[in-house]
């Protein structure tokens, strides 16, 4: 009698080889690379652009990067600013956004950064389960 | 320094939000493209909403 071969367990075998975390932390570093990593071209195209327009936007407003955790709010905007990886390390750097919030729309430029940061995040985390098989 | 208006904030905050909500929330493309333009409308349509009742409340 002939047997089939088990393509799913090869597939799934295929995919858990490897550094499983590297789609994760590439992702996170460097908005949409976790998706390139895994050759979702398109996926990964649009949240880069996405993240990177939110983030350049956000500079462009005058929003303040979170420098240091003064009180309990200013903690919570630099854990969504560090959601951005790279983004955030090399804007502080370069010495980008203001830090004092003087203008209303330099105040929609802070949540903008922000929020660019925590996107960033729940697209990394996407890439680790298409790297884990948990999403297709 | 890039001013925009209130409501093009909102638009583009819409947007990018719901590019990325739409393509990490569901798993074909179809779906995702459905989603991200339900998640835009309700970001943009709740925003004009309280946008309006509080316009009657300060009456």
């Amino acid at each position: 009698m002939a047997t089939v071969p088990n393509t799913n367990a090869g597939t799934k075998k295929n995919s858990q080889q490897g550094f499983v975390y590297l789609p994760l932390i590439a992702g996170w570093l460097v908005p949409g690379a976790g998706h390139f990593l895994l050759r979702k071209w398109g996926r990964g195209a649009l949240l880069a652009a996405s993240i990177l327009a939110m983030f350049v936007l956000g500079i462009a407003m005058q929003g303040k990067l979170y420098g240091g955790a003064h009180d309990i709010l200013d903690l919570l905007g630099l854990a969504g600013d560090l959601g951005n990886g790279l983004l955030y390390i090399v804007s502080r750097t370069l010495g980008l956004g203001a830090d004092p919030v003087q203008v209303t729309t330099a105040d929609y430029g802070t949540r903008f950064i922000v929020v660019a940061g925590l996107l960033n995040v729940i697209a990394a985390v996407d890439a680790h389960n298409l790297r884990t098989g948990r999403k297709s | 320094m890039l001013r925009p208006s209130h409501f093009a904030a909102v638009v583009l905050f819409a947007l990018f939000a719901s590019v990325v909500f739409g393509i990490t929330q569901r798993e074909t493309p179809r779906k995702m493209v459905r989603y991200g333009i339900y998640c835009f409308v309700l970001f943009v349509g709740s925003a004009i909403l309280l946008s309006w009742i509080m316009f009657l409340i300060a009456r």
